[in-house]
């Protein structure tokens, strides 16, 4: 489903990726460790568009679309629900799910997805900055999904969110990747959630992925202490 | 209600009923008027109608798409300048005033084209904008020669063009519309682009502005050509602009090249920033207020207007901050809102009490 071969990227004249190479089946959940500032959310923003990639390719069900600018890899089925959620904080959360819709024609996606997040359906009036943390990562979320994506880029949706919701967001996910048929690469630091969910695990190091491991190797410690120790 | 019309917190929904009454509130109330106002009155508030629409422009483009455009005098004078030349030329006024549109709208595509796609930041947007209508200026104050001819109209530089032609009936093209009637005109059309206006807001394309205005990189992620939007709204605007130069050309009458001078541009700002950015009532409630406050201030032999009035709207912009409009239209809403504020309180009180990370440390592009 996304092939990445020799994907190069940075900001400016300072490199930040060099030599990623990975694949994604359709139906996968990738987790994407490592440390911070080893490059994880600049490889989303790369596959997104959001930053040129300075070499390399990328391949999106047999597409490739490295050239291609941020909207249209939208419109090909590519959702990314960014860190720190970037919900419209002015808008109801009503508009913001409107928003995700772009990709649908016709029929509103909205009342299929307040099944599945029946917690938005009380505060479909409220703007997106009267919500809670939890609440605006679950609406971002939604968000991504009325634009029916096919694939699911998330980065950190646990961050800064209590324990309580962050089990909650992982069931979620883990029902709706089945049901909507959902391929995803969760970029997370949260080693319990990242286990749970990933059937691959992705480890990056200094801008290139350096091993691929077992989602129950997180469990080993030894390497854990290897990849991810301080 | 009152908040609903005044605050716009929920552009996107389309106007209840009451919105509508309150639109048919303010026709019957201009459209009263001329029957119980002295002439000089209408003939002053005539002129105030062509402002509004700029004003609505600028509204619009700034509060609803977060485009900061300092020059929309370029097409104001633009429109007015186009309807003169081609009403004189041709002794036709209905279509001279759709020209008046469209050279707006044409303006504002070529230069709006090179900005929006050049992904030029916002600020410069600002100064190219308000370069590109002093240059307008400079330009037209600079054909007081003979030889600057369009059709068999003089151009006349600094003096303008006096002989604006009135506005005549569409059908019978021999009988120009008097002073009461091209008052009623200015109103209904000012009227209908608020309405238009609004109603375009209801509209996904409308949608999409607003998260723009939001988030534009977000806007992009969701798989919007968020430029498309742009130069469209920025083009919409610019036809608003050229159509209400016409009014205000016709109104004084005249086209001058001070149509599109810095003061002008000034004061479109201020028309906006006083009477509400983020709602389209404010910024024709701007006009109204401003212009009749210089015109009562020049009559109180205060000497100093432009002093004064400065004076009077740093002090206005610094109590209300989001405006006139919204901010009445905010006082009832402050009832409601203290059931949210006691909601947030308590929720952040019980966040407070658990060792987790607080939720507004999000690292927001911090690029790892």
């Amino acid at each position: 489903m996304l092939e990445v071969e020799g994907l190069g990227a940075g900001y400016g004249r300072i490199p930040i990726l060099n030599g990623i190479d990975f694949s994604i089946a359709r139906g996968e959940i990738v987790g994407v460790l490592g440390h911070n500032g080893m490059g994880k959310t600049t490889l989303l923003r790369t596959l997104m568009g959001e930053i040129r990639a300075t070499g390399g390719v990328i391949r999106f069900e047999d597409e490739d679309i490295t050239r291609l600018a941020m909207h249209r890899r939208a419109r090909l089925g590519i959702g990314y629900v960014p860190q720190g959620r970037d919900i419209y904080p002015q808008l109801s959360v009503m508009d913001n799910l409107r928003m995700g819709e772009i990709v649908r024609r016709g029929q509103s996606a909205v009342p299929e997805l307040l099944e599945y997040f029946p917690v938005l359906e009380a505060l479909m009036e409220r703007p997106g900055r009267a919500l809670s943390g939890g609440e605006q990562q679950i609406l971002a979320l939604a968000r991504c999904l009325a634009g029916r994506p096919r694939l699911l880029l998330l980065d950190e949706p646990t961050e800064g969110i209590q324990p309580s919701i962050v089990d909650q967001i992982q069931a979620k996910l883990a029902e709706l990747t089945r049901a909507l048929d959902l391929t995803v690469l969760l970029v997370e630091q949260n080693l319990r959630f990242i286990a749970a969910l990933a059937e691959r695990v992705l480890i990056m190091q200094k801008g290139t992925i350096v091993a691929s491991i077992a989602p129950e190797q997180l469990s080993d410690q030894a390497i854990v202490d290897e990849y991810l120790g301080i | 209600m009152v908040h609903g019309i005044l605050a716009m917190q929920h552009p996107s929904e389309r106007p209840k009923w009451w919105w509508w009454v309150f639109v048919a509130g303010l026709a019957a109330f201009f459209i009263t008027m001329p029957f119980h106002l002295e002439i000089f009155v209408i003939l002053e508030m005539s002129r105030f109608f062509g402002m509004a629409m700029l004003a609505l422009s600028m509204g619009f483009l700034w509060g609803f798409s977060g485009i900061l455009s300092f020059g929309q005098t370029a097409f104001f004078g633009l429109g007015g300048y186009g309807f003169t030349v081609l009403a004189l030329n041709t002794g036709e006024t209905t279509g001279s005033v759709f020209f008046a549109v469209a050279l707006g709208a044409a303006g504002a595509g070529i230069l709006g084209y090179f900005m929006i796609y050049g992904r030029i930041s916002e600020i410069y947007l600002s100064v190219i904008t308000l370069v590109f209508t002093l240059i307008l200026e400079k330009g037209i104050r600079a054909t007081s020669g003979d030889q600057y001819v369009i059709g068999k109209v003089r151009l006349n530089g600094q003096n303008g063009i006096p002989t604006v032609p009135q506005l005549d009936v569409p059908w019978n093209t021999s009988v120009q519309l008097d002073i009461n009637w091209f008052f009623w005109v200015g109103a209904v059309v000012m009227i209908l682009v608020y309405i238009g206006l609004r109603l375009l807001l209801t509209t996904p394309f409308g949608r999409v502005l607003v998260g723009i205005r939001e988030n534009e990189r977000r806007t992009e992620l969701l798989g919007y050509d968020t430029r498309r939007y742009k130069l469209g709204a920025f083009m919409l605007a610019g036809g608003v602009a050229g159509l209400g130069g016409a009014f205000y050309a016709i109104s004084i009458p005249l086209a001058h090249p001070e149509m599109f001078s810095l003061g002008r541009a000034a004061d479109v700002i201020m028309w906006v920033l006083v009477g509400g950015k983020g709602t389209l009532i404010g910024p024709i409630a701007g006009v109204f207020a401003i212009e009749h406050f210089k015109g009562w201030l020049g009559t109180q032999g205060v000497g100093q207007v432009t002093l004064v009035l400065g004076a009077v709207l740093i002090l206005f912009v610094l109590v209300f901050q989001r405006g006139l409009v919204p901010s009445i239209g905010s006082l009832p809403g402050l009832w409601q809102d203290r059931a949210a504020i006691g909601r947030r309180l308590g929720e952040a009180a019980a966040q407070a009490r658990r060792p987790v990370r607080r939720r507004g440390q999000a690292r927001r592009g911090s690029g790892a």
